[in-house]
């Protein structure tokens, strides 16, 4: 094999348990253990479950925003059980069921939806770094911990996850180099949801895939069926275990697809027709992973209940945490800028604290 | 240490190599640092005493640079970086004040950014295009950044000592035109603490406000008044971020006249903030406007022009006398 061939992705996205769930044999790949699926539909159910809740907390006006990934759970998922405790988790905003399912208390996972602070967990309870805003920013950072960790002779791997659009930004270039350099433990994990609010993939890159971007760095590339839960941890547990074994980051895409709109805000009739949705409603990552398990005869009414039960506990953690009005503070506003507050600082604390006062009198 | 007579880049040099040997979780990094040294020769041979793993060379690419140093902040690193000139920065300007500014406050201050950028600024040493800026203001004007800068070599070790202990990030700007200046100097006084500006000469008849490049033509131009029969205070700001409010003030509240010098271009600028907060609190002490002596707001000029577009001793006692002083 060339380096050339080492580098690039297969010629199709890795798929092992297609859309109508049949499972498929791969060169490279096996099929996840019973287990893992089995903890994986868990998982979707529950994934799903906090998008729908999320969504309509939304419309009654608990979230500010929720950008959701109805449809991008398998990802979502997959890019964290892949991990163990001690890797990093770099999150977008796209990106709140990875963050529920890392650990993190599924209203602090919100708080930056929500508008009360902009982040509010703690990054380094379950390793997983605030959620960026603008694209592409974490990935530097996310090289600069996975670094750090190699300097301190720890064996972390930081997962960094990004959209197809945040692969224009100029950041995603500058991490890609700068990890390929320093041999990094970084996966850069693409997920690829075929739009950039309105913009569809065809603007953003003229590649032959976004995998295949690893080539021009010297980063393996591999893309997976982003829907395919099975597929999903095949690569991603690979390209973890190679990163934790030295080799350096890797790079993957998931071909997957916004099924909704950018947020609530968006109106995605402007820019896309419905015809076009509705194939992807048939590659839905939890239906085919159903009709897998259930063939297998996996699927049985205890695991159904227990998935269940999962899905119900999270939709009820949300209405209840987030129906009532988050109480701020606005001494917090200048709390949190340097360890030592200003003098200047103090000051318009100060004023405003007094100026509330006049205000309450 | 005794008293040695040492350059400004050997003193920053000194305090990279002092802060590396005291805490090992100092690391260095940037363009040309390793071998090199660093094109000012500011990281001369620490690769040769600490490893290619403490002071290593990146990429050429100033917000991979900033954004890696972040990460490793985030995983109890101490980074330095150097942006190699000042206008070099700029490409890393949304990881300054995105990330680099913000992520103690978005984060509740759980996450914590001990980290020092160092950039060589401003104009003087016959620099070509994008070599000569002055970019202060764009870093004093973001919550969150801590911004200070040097005038004297005693000073230069000292407070880049501070910045890397310092629990937040430090834009440490270098007067690169003051590189090569000589001091005899004792490293272990006491250093100035981040945010304490200093009274460098006393007079009493008028204020001269600088920082970082300006403070030494300040100094000169307050030798002259002198000579003609005025005596002219001189504060060095050293730290624009925070800002020393109680210093600055004083000594405009004793001399009652004040002028600000600064070498960058003076719209919306830090000159035009300290003048606003010197009307602001010493209204009442004042006996004439606060003038600015500052750059055009022109781009930094080619080498051939750039002597009309520095502050200059004559400026700057042209400024001292317009400070109304028939009147008084």
């Amino acid at each position: 094999m060339t380096v050339e061939e080492h580098l690039l992705p297969s010629a199709e996205p890795v798929c092992l348990i297609d859309q109508n769930g049949v499972p498929h044999d791969h060169p490279s790949y096996r099929l996840p253990t019973k287990e893992a699926l089995l903890d994986g539909y868990t998982q979707l159910i529950r994934g799903r479950r906090f998008n729908d809740q999320a969504s309509a907390l939304v419309r009654q006006g608990r979230l500010a925003v929720y950008p959701s990934s109805f449809g991008q759970e398998a990802c979502q998922l997959a890019a964290t059980m892949v991990l163990r405790d001690g890797d990093w988790l770099f999150p977008t905003y796209r990106d709140s069921v990875s963050i529920m399912s890392r650990g993190v208390d599924p209203i602090e996972t919100l708080t930056l939806l929500r508008g009360d602070w902009h982040s509010g967990y703690d990054p380094y309870e379950h390793k997983v770094a605030p959620q960026a805003t603008p694209l592409a920013t974490q990935l530097p950072h996310a090289v600069g911990v996975a670094h750090a960790a190699r300097l301190k002779g720890e064996d972390t791997v930081v997962m960094a996850l990004v959209g197809d659009g945040g692969t224009s930004e100029g950041d995603f270039h500058e991490a890609l180099n700068f990890a390929a350099v320093f041999q990094a433990p970084v996966v850069f994990f693409i997920q690829n949801n075929e739009y950039a609010i309105s913009v569809p993939l065809a603007r953003q890159s003229a590649a032959p895939s976004l995998a295949h971007k690893g080539i021009g760095y010297g980063i393996p590339g591999e893309r997976a069926d982003g829907n395919d839960l099975a597929g999903l941890l095949a690569v991603l547990g690979q390209a973890v275990k190679k990163a934790r074994a030295g080799e350096g980051p890797q790079l993957i895409e998931a071909h997957t697809y916004r099924v909704q709109a950018h947020t609530n805000a968006d109106d995605a009739s402007r820019y896309r027709q419905d015809d076009e949705v509705t194939p992807w409603l048939d590659r839905d990552p939890i239906e085919r992973l159903t009709t897998y398990l259930e063939q297998q005869g996996w699927l049985d009414d205890d695991v159904r209940a227990t998935a269940e039960a999962g899905a119900v506990e999270v939709a009820a953690q949300l209405r209840d945490g987030l129906m009532p009005e988050p109480e701020v503070d606005p001494a917090d506003l200048f709390a949190h800028l340097y360890a030592a507050e200003t003098q200047q600082l103090q000051q318009q604390a100060a004023f405003l604290r007094d100026e509330l006062a006049r205000e309450e009198a | 240490m005794t008293h040695t007579k040492i350059s400004m880049a050997q003193a920053l040099n000194q305090a990279l190599r002092d802060a590396m040997t005291a805490d090992e979780s100092v690391v260095m990094f940037g363009e040309d640092v390793g071998a090199l040294g660093g094109v000012f020769r500011i990281t001369d041979g620490l690769t040769a005493e600490f490893g290619d793993k403490r002071c290593f060379d990146t990429p050429l690419a100033e917000a991979g640079i900033v954004g890696m140093a972040v990460g490793m902040a985030m995983n109890g690193m101490r980074p330095v970086v150097e942006m190699q000139f000042d206008a070099f920065g700029y490409p890393a300007f949304e990881q300054v004040v995105s990330h680099v500014a913000k992520m103690r406050n978005r984060t509740r201050g759980r996450v914590q950014l001990p980290m020092v950028i160092r950039i060589p600024y401003g104009g003087g040493i016959g620099g070509v295009e994008h070599h000569s800026d002055s970019s202060e203001s764009y870093f004093a004007h973001t919550p969150g950044l801590t911004v200070v800068t040097p005038a004297t070599v005693a000073d230069a070790y000292g407070l880049l000592r501070k910045a890397i202990e310092f629990p937040d990030p430090v834009v440490f700007m270098e007067p690169k035109k003051l590189y090569w200046a000589k001091e005899e100097v004792d490293l272990t006084e006491l250093q100035p603490g981040i945010g304490t500006a200093v009274v460098r000469r006393d007079g009493a008849d008028a204020t001269l406000i600088a920082y970082g490049p300006a403070v030494p033509v300040a100094l000169e131009a307050a030798e002259v008044a002198a000579a003609e029969g005025r005596q002219l205070t001189v504060v060095d700001l050293r730290s624009v971020v925070p800002f020393d409010d109680e210093t600055v003030c004083a000594a405009v509240r004793r001399t009652g006249r004040a002028v600000v010098v600064a070498e960058a271009s003076g719209f919306a600028s830090v000159s035009s903030e300290i003048v606003a907060r010197v009307t602001e609190k010493c209204f009442h002490s004042l006996a004439a406007p606060v003038r600015r002596v500052t750059a055009f707001d022109i781009p930094f000029p080619p080498p051939k022009l750039e002597k009309y577009q520095l502050p200059s001793v004559d400026r700057i006692l042209d400024a001292v006398d317009d400070l109304q002083w028939e009147d008084s």
